[in-house]
């Protein structure tokens, strides 16, 4: 009944190609799109915002880089913390060298320092493959953290080591600062992140990411066939980088607003977005939502139920949110080993036949 | 039926109405993760002292307390999470226990108008309140503590630590990163010859440092270190016989917890502080009557008497003592987070109040004023005794050295006004 095709003709190859094809599936596309830019920001509060929305807009783009190299190029990466930390302390850089510059470029040019780096710290994969890349990657965590640490010219020799988010601007309207608007902080992540999904999914439908996939499927067949390891390898981490410098700019700059290199972008970050793009299905751009929400809403909705609905003690409470959230995560991952994007696609193809599967 | 039910739904709402009257304090606290241990005494002490108030004196001013505790595990985004939730409720002042929180709820807090007390801890130049309005961290601050333990060095050395040797063991964070700055000045000053050794978070592995120390022989060992690292730094010390007499921490590494698992071999340890210890005060009998016997103790209550149950027993009373003065400054009973914030001002503590209270020496008698939130900033030293498991106080609290902190304070509260585009207040 839903997801119905019959009737649905395609008349040329721009409609055959779109991202999708399925008429209720391009509807319910718009309707969250609607929901999320002309809904949402009027009824948002500080509560929504901060606590709920923008770890989740933010969570979501980090996951979507770190799910381009490891779910689509298959190389193993544990330095998402540390290339977030790169986003975030060069966001602050900008931000406090260029002062009126808008927030806006600022984010980018973050997310481009963080693509440089990042593909320098890739340059090791094209001699070293899975868990010992996983071991390079680890490297790269710990030697930017480090170096976040030892060298007070990134924190502005602040006598603390902190970065603070300083009140800035993007198209005339308050971005950072404690006086930002929820509304504005709100919109600024989603336009990030509507941005990076669709450059994403793009690159994944097209040249680029047939030639990431191949590498992750088998990369001396893909070499045989005559694509260049070097140059789909680098890309993947360039535009990863890209994109996880991103996350860590406004993870700093509008979410936190003041940051603490090893507490915020420690190891602990890393697993988590890998853990986001694992439960959420490798090598799926839904997948990084589901996962991203799945982490970031799960733990509060829990702490919602468990101190103020029963009226737990909180450190009870914080102990079962483990305590669910890591069963939770063994029961996805042995009833559906491909993520809650798997579990998405069966239910599509389910609803597809509905109510009559043959 | 269902009309019913929502009718009595909405009757319970309106019934619960009249709650929101109360004085709310929220308490964010971590009772889990690495820092567990020194964060379950200080909320226990927090809420204790709020539950004494409403239970013996039904409330401040005859308006009943109400604490909303929320769980951080130390964690920034957590601490988000927990103020964005708790400030709607009509919060007074804020307690994070965090460094890295803190640093977030500056900004926040003087954009939303609710105070922030950080007592002992946090962003130290918060003392200079003609920059930081809203902000307070009184009693004492991390440089009165560096002053304090060169000072208590000074006098047990003849008044010269020429040519001595100090090592700073600390946690590498912006807490651990705080003392340097005075220290260096304080070496400059005095002429003794500073070496910091940085261990990370959570500082299981220090034995690179301790190997460090072994070879450099420094004269005395400072700690500024939380949770964990704390046992561990004193554990390392004993196992290469460093003398623990010489060994001082600041007072977030000197509790129970840290001494207790070196066993004998932590006799002697020392730890600056800015509050007194062990539970020979009257209030502790107060608090076994109205909120242990009652069965009202927060946790598990087997921390009464710690040295961080105590400091959180005193954060407690100094916010209730602060609301009582915004109570009187303003009129009225049932006040808001801006007369909070002018209460914490203009508190008062002579001895005289805390007798009152039962808590006679507890703290140093202070007065907090607009230009200066951080108190008169006076230290005491405090040591461990293995064989009868107890902290006693060695050293009164005295005078650190204002020459060194003040330009300091002022230098780093004028380049966070500047670029904060603050005018200074107070004229």
């Amino acid at each position: 009944m839903f997801y119905r095709e019959a009737g649905d003709f395609k008349v040329s190859y721009e409609q055959d190609s779109q991202t999708f094809p399925i008429k209720f599936d391009r509807y319910r596309y718009y309707f969250v799109l609607f929901i999320a830019f002309l809904v949402i920001p009027f009824t948002i509060n500080d509560y929504w915002a901060s606590a709920i929305l923008l770890p989740f807009l933010i969570y979501s783009i980090a996951a979507i880089g770190l799910n381009i190299l490891v779910g689509y190029c298959g190389q193993v990466s544990l330095g998402t913390g540390g290339f977030m930390a790169v986003g975030a302390y060069a966001c602050y850089k900008l931000m406090t060298t260029f002062p009126e510059v808008s927030m806006f470029i600022h984010v980018l040019l973050a997310g481009g320092i963080t693509g440089v780096v990042c593909v320098l710290f890739g340059l090791p994969s094209l001699r070293i493959k899975g868990f010992y890349l996983a071991v390079a990657t680890l490297a790269a965590q710990f030697f930017l953290v480090w170096l976040f640490n030892r060298v007070p010219w990134f924190y502005n020799y602040s006598a603390s080591g902190q970065i603070n988010a300083p009140e800035r601007e993007a198209f005339g309207i308050l971005i950072t600062g404690p006086n930002a608007p929820a509304w504005a902080t709100y919109l600024f992540c989603l336009i990030f992140l509507t941005f990076c999904a669709l450059v994403a999914r793009n690159l994944t439908r097209g040249m680029v990411g047939r030639s990431w996939m191949a590498i992750r499927d088998m990369d001396i067949a893909a070499e045989i066939i005559g694509v260049n390891p070097l140059k789909a390898k680098l890309t993947a981490f360039a535009v990863s980088g890209f994109f996880i410098g991103i996350s860590g700019a406004l993870f700093f700059a509008l979410y936190l607003g003041a940051v603490e290199v090893g507490e915020a972008f420690g190891i602990t970050k890393s697993f988590q977005v890998l853990f986001m793009v694992i439960i959420g299905g490798l090598g799926s751009i839904f997948g990084s939502f589901a996962g991203a929400a799945f982490l970031v809403l799960l733990p509060v909705i829990l702490k919602v139920v468990g101190v103020d609905v029963l009226g737990w003690p909180t450190d009870i409470v914080a102990h079962f949110q483990l305590v669910i959230v890591g069963a939770l995560i063994v029961f996805f991952l042995i009833v559906e080993p491909h993520g809650l994007a798997q579990l998405w696609r069966v239910a599509k193809e389910k609803l597809r036949l509905w109510p009559f599967p043959h | 039926m269902k009309m019913k039910l929502t009718t009595l739904a909405l009757g319970a709402l309106m019934a619960a109405g009249p709650a929101m009257a109360d004085l709310v304090f929220p308490s964010l606290s971590y009772r889990t993760g690495p820092y567990a241990a020194g964060g379950i005494p200080f909320a226990d002490g927090y809420a204790d002292y709020f539950t004494l108030v409403n239970e013996r004196d039904g409330g401040i001013g005859g308006v009943k307390t109400r604490l909303i505790e929320c769980e951080t595990g130390y964690n920034t985004e957590k601490g988000v999470e927990c103020y964005e939730s708790t400030k709607g409720e009509g919060a007074l002042v804020y307690q994070p226990l965090s460094t890295g929180i803190t640093y977030q709820l500056i900004p926040k807090t003087a954009a939303d108008g609710i105070p922030l007390h950080t007592m002992g801890y946090g962003r130290t130049s918060a003392a200079n309140g003609e920059v930081f309005g809203n902000v307070f961290n009184y009693p004492a601050n991390y440089w009165d503590g560096a002053s304090g333990i060169i000072n208590y060095l000074l006098d047990e050395n003849g008044g010269d630590l020429k040519g001595k040797k100090i090592a700073l063991v600390f946690h590498n964070s912006a807490y651990g990163k705080e003392p340097i700055r005075t220290l260096e000045e304080l070496s400059a000053k005095h002429g003794f010859e500073l070496t910091t050794l940085p261990v990370d978070h959570p500082g299981q592995e220090q034995k690179s440092q301790w190997l460090q120390i072994r070879r450099e022989r420094p004269d005395f060992v400072l700690m500024w270190g939380w949770g964990v690292m704390n046992q561990v730094a004193i554990q390392e010390a004993a196992n290469i016989r460093f003398p623990m007499e010489n060994f001082i921490g600041v007072w977030w590494s000197g509790a129970e917890h840290d001494v207790m698992p070196a066993g004998d071999a932590a006799d002697g340890y020392k730890a600056v502080t800015f509050h007194n210890v062990g539970r020979d005060f009257p209030v502790f009998d107060d608090i076994q009557k109205y909120v242990v016997d009652k069965g009202l103790a927060a946790g598990a209550g087997d921390q009464i008497g710690n040295v961080l149950y105590n400091r959180g027993l005193y954060a407690a009373m100094l916010a209730v003592e602060a609301a009582k003065t915004a109570q009187e400054m303003h009129g009225t009973a049932d006040i808001t987070p801006a007369m909070m914030r002018d209460g914490m001002e203009a508190l008062e503590m002579p001895e005289a109040r805390m007798a009152a209270l039962g808590m006679r020496y507890f703290g140093p008698a202070f007065n907090v004023s607009c230009e200066n939130h951080g108190g008169p900033g006076l230290v005491g030293v405090t040591q461990w005794d293995a064989s009868s498991k107890t902290w006693s106080l060695i050293a009164d609290f005295q005078k650190t050295d204002s020459d060194v902190i003040k330009p300091l304070i002022d230098a780093d509260s004028a380049s966070y006004a500047s670029e904060n585009g603050i005018e200074p207040r107070c004229q």
